[in-house]
C-alpha cells in the first residue's frame, strides 16, 4: 500500500491564512499565545504587522476580534477549541455572536486526539456550545483539502464562523478537484441499507468502515459532513427516507454535537432510528492520540458496532 | 470653556437626564441611577468633543463611543436622541418588544451605537479592538469606553487594559463612572475595586482625573488626554449615581428601579426647572 499523506489541519489553518492574507488586505490575526501550536505562526512570518498576539487572555482576544471587526476587518482569532469555545463562550456570544460580527474563530486541538496535554485540553463540549449560539456557523473540515476551503468560505462569508481543527496528522483524503460549500454535506458513497454522517477526523475511519461493512454485504450510504450548522437538512432527510436509518461519527461529545444536530433534524422530517458514535459523555485521559483514539472506540470498528445497533433496530 | 458653550452643555445635559426619566419610567424598568450619573459627560462627549456626525451614523473616520456599563443604556439613547441620532419620542418606547431601544445597547437596530454591549467587562475589549484597528490602519479617530466603577471588578477589564498598554494605544481613552455604588451597595464594601486611578497606572495608563459634573473639570482632563504620548488613557471621574433627581442622588436603590408616577412627576419637575431655568 502506498505511502498516504497525512497533515494536521491545524497546520492546513495556518497555510490557508498566509494564502488568505495575500488575498485580503484587511485580514488580521489574533492568538493567545499558541501561534507555535496553532499554526498561525506561519501567518505571523509573512505578515508580521497583522498578527496579533493577545497573550494567555482568550476573553479579551475574542472582544479585540469584535471591536476589530466593527472597524471593518476580517479577524481570525485562535486558540485551542478550549479556550476559544470553552473559556470565552461568553465573549463569543455576546461580543461576536449576538451582533453577529465578521470574526472567524480558528479552534485547534480539538477532541480526544490532543493526545498527552489529557483532559483538560481535549475540548469535546466545543460543537455544543457554539451550536446554541444563533448566526453561528460551525466547519468541522476533514482533512487538509477541506480544512484550506473551509478557510477560504469563512472568508468568503460575512459573519461569525467556528472553524475546528486538530492536532494529529489525518490522511488527505480529497483531491484538488473537491469541492466545498459552507451549509452541503458530501455523499462519498452510496448505499441502501444505512446512512453513515461523519464529520472532522471520523471522515476517514468511516471510510473504512464503509467499506469493510460492504465486503459483508451491507450497503452503506456514507456522507461526510463538514457543515455542522446550518446543517444540511436536505441531505440527512432524504438519506433518512431511504436507508431508514442514520449512524452519526465525531470526535466529540455524543451530547451537543453532530450527532445531535441530525437527530434533532431527523425527528422534523422522518424520524428514524438515529444511533451516535462519538466521545460518550466521558472526559479524555493523556496518552499518545492514536492509542486514546482506540481506547474510546472513535475508530473503524467502533463505527462498525453502531451500524449493527442502527441495522437492528431498523428491523 | 467659555460661560455660554457650559450653559448650552448644561441645557444639553438637562435635556438628556429628561429623556432618562422619561425611558425608564414608561419601560417600567432599566437603570436610571448608573444613567444619571454619566449624564453630564455624555453631553460633553456628544456636543463638545466626538468627531460624529448624526446624519451619517457610520462615517469611517468617526470617533468611537463604547457604554461597556451597557446598562445605562438610557443615557446613551437620550444623548443619541438629543444629538439628532433618532426621535426624542422614542425615548418612550425602551424595552418594549416592538422598539428598537433594547433593554441594552444593539449596535444593529440603534443608529450611533459602535458596540452592543451590556454583558459587564466586554466593551473595553471591544473598544480597545476598535482603537487596534485604527492604528492598524492609520486611521486618526480616537475610541472611548464608559466603564463603571462596579464593572471594573470583572477580570476582562484587566486583560484589555494590560492589552491596551502594550500595544500602546495612545488612541483609547477608558472612562470610569466612579458614582461608589453597585447593585448590592457600595463598592468598596462589596469587593473594593479601589485604588482605581493606581490600578490604572500600574497598568501602564496615563491617569486623570475629574468632577464628573463640572465641565470645566472634564474639559481639562479630555484636553490632556489628547496629548497623546504612546500610553492609553484611564480618566477616573468622580460622580454622584442618580446626579439631578433629588431622591436618587447616592441611593443605591435607584440602581435598577423606575420610578412611580408620583416619584416620576417629582423627577421631571425637578429636570424641567433645571431646564427653564438655564433658557430664561
Amino acid at each position: 500500500m502506498a505511502d498516504i499523506k497525512k497533515i494536521a489541519t491545524r497546520d492546513s489553518y495556518g497555510a490557508a491564512l498566509v494564502e488568505m492574507g495575500a488575498k485580503y488586505d484587511n485580514l488580521v490575526v489574533l492568538d493567545a499565545d499558541l501561534a507555535a501550536a496553532t499554526k498561525t505562526g506561519v501567518f505571523k512570518k509573512a505578515y508580521p504587522e497583522r498578527h496579533i498576539d493577545c497573550g494567555i487572555a482568550e476573553s479579551n482576544m475574542m472582544g479585540i476580534a469584535a471591536g476589530l471587526a466593527a472597524a471593518g476587518k476580517l479577524v481570525f482569532a485562535s486558540s485551542f477549541a478550549m479556550f476559544a469555545a470553552g473559556r470565552a463562550f461568553e465573549q463569543v456570544r455576546n461580543s461576536i455572536g449576538y451582533p453577529h460580527l465578521n470574526v472567524k474563530i480558528g479552534a485547534t486541538h480539538a477532541g480526544i486526539s490532543v493526545g498527552e496535554d489529557g483532559a483538560s485540553h481535549q475540548c469535546c463540549e466545543d460543537i455544543g456550545l457554539m451550536r446554541t449560539i444563533p448566526g453561528m456557523v460551525i466547519l468541522n473540515p476533514a482533512d487538509d483539502t477541506e480544512a484550506r476551503l473551509a478557510v477560504k468560505a469563512a472568508c468568503e462569508y460575512e459573519g461569525p464562523v467556528y472553524l475546528r481543527f486538530g492536532r494529529l496528522a489525518v490522511p488527505v483524503i480529497f483531491g484538488d478537484d473537491y469541492k466545498f460549500e459552507i451549509g452541503k454535506g458530501v455523499t462519498l458513497r452510496e448505499g441502501t441499507d444505512v446512512t453513515l454522517i461523519a464529520t472532522g477526523l471520523m471522515v476517514g475511519a468511516a471510510i473504512e468502515a464503509a467499506e469493510t461493512l460492504s465486503q459483508e454485504g451491507i450497503s452503506v450510504r456514507l456522507i461526510n459532513m463538514p457543515t455542522i450548522k446550518p446543517i444540511d437538512k436536505e441531505i440527512i432527510c432524504k438519506a433518512a427516507r431511504e436507508t431508514g436509518c442514520i449512524v452519526t461519527s465525531e470526535e466529540h461529545n455524543i451530547i451537543g454535537g453532530l450527532g445531535s444536530a441530525v437527530a434533532e433534524t431527523v425527528t422534523g422530517c422522518c424520524p428514524v432510528p438515529v444511533v451516535r458514535h462519538g466521545v460518550e459523555d466521558v472526559f479524555g485521559r493523556s496518552g499518545a492520540a492514536v492509542k486514546l483514539l482506540d481506547m474510546y472506540g472513535l475508530n473503524a470498528a467502533g463505527i462498525i458496532a453502531k451500524v449493527k445497533e442502527a441495522l437492528a433496530l431498523k428491523k | 470653556m467659555d460661560a455660554a458653550t457650559k450653559k448650552q452643555l448644561e441645557l444639553n445635559a438637562a435635556k438628556i437626564r429628561r429623556g432618562i426619566i422619561e425611558g425608564v419610567y414608561n419601560a417600567k424598568s432599566g437603570h436610571p441611577g448608573g444613567s444619571l450619573s454619566s449624564a453630564d459627560l455624555m453631553a460633553y462627549l456628544y456636543f463638545n468633543r466626538l468627531n460624529i456626525d448624526p446624519a451619517q451614523p457610520k462615517k469611517a473616520d468617526r470617533d468611537r463611543f463604547v457604554l461597556s456599563k451597557g446598562h445605562a443604556a438610557p443615557v446613551l439613547y437620550s444623548t443619541l436622541a438629543n444629538r439628532g441620532f433618532f426621535p426624542v419620542e422614542d425615548l418612550a418606547t425602551l424595552r418594549k418588544p416592538d422598539s428598537y431601544l433594547q433593554g441594552h445597547p444593539d449596535m444593529k437596530k440603534i443608529p450611533g451605537v459602535d458596540m452592543s454591549t451590556g454583558s459587564l467587562g466586554q466593551g473595553i475589549s471591544a473598544a480597545v479592538g476598535m482603537a487596534l484597528s485604527a492604528k492598524l490602519s492609520g486611521d486618526s479617530y480616537k475610541v472611548y469606553a464608559l466603564l463603571g466603577d462596579g464593572e471594573i471588578e470583572e477580570g476582562q477589564v484587566w486583560e484589555a487594559a494590560m492589552f491596551a498598554a502594550a500595544k500602546k494605544l495612545d488612541n483609547f481613552i477608558a472612562i470610569v463612572d466612579n458614582n461608589g455604588l453597585q447593585i448590592d451597595g457600595p463598592i468598596d464594601e462589596v469587593n473594593s475595586p479601589y485604588p482605581i486611578v493606581e490600578k490604572f497606572e500600574a497598568f501602564g495608563f496615563k491617569t486623570l482625573t475629574a468632577d464628573a459634573h463640572d465641565f470645566d473639570s472634564l474639559d481639562a482632563a479630555f484636553n490632556e488626554a489628547d496629548k497623546a504620548d504612546g500610553r492609553p488613557v484611564a480618566i477616573v471621574m468622580k460622580s454622584v449615581k442618580g446626579k439631578g433627581v433629588s431622591y436618587m442622588e447616592n441611593n443605591v436603590s435607584w440602581h435598577g428601579a423606575a420610578p412611580n408616577a408620583e416619584q416620576y412627576a417629582i423627577a421631571v419637575k425637578e429636570i424641567e426647572d433645571v431646564i427653564a431655568a438655564l433658557e430664561a
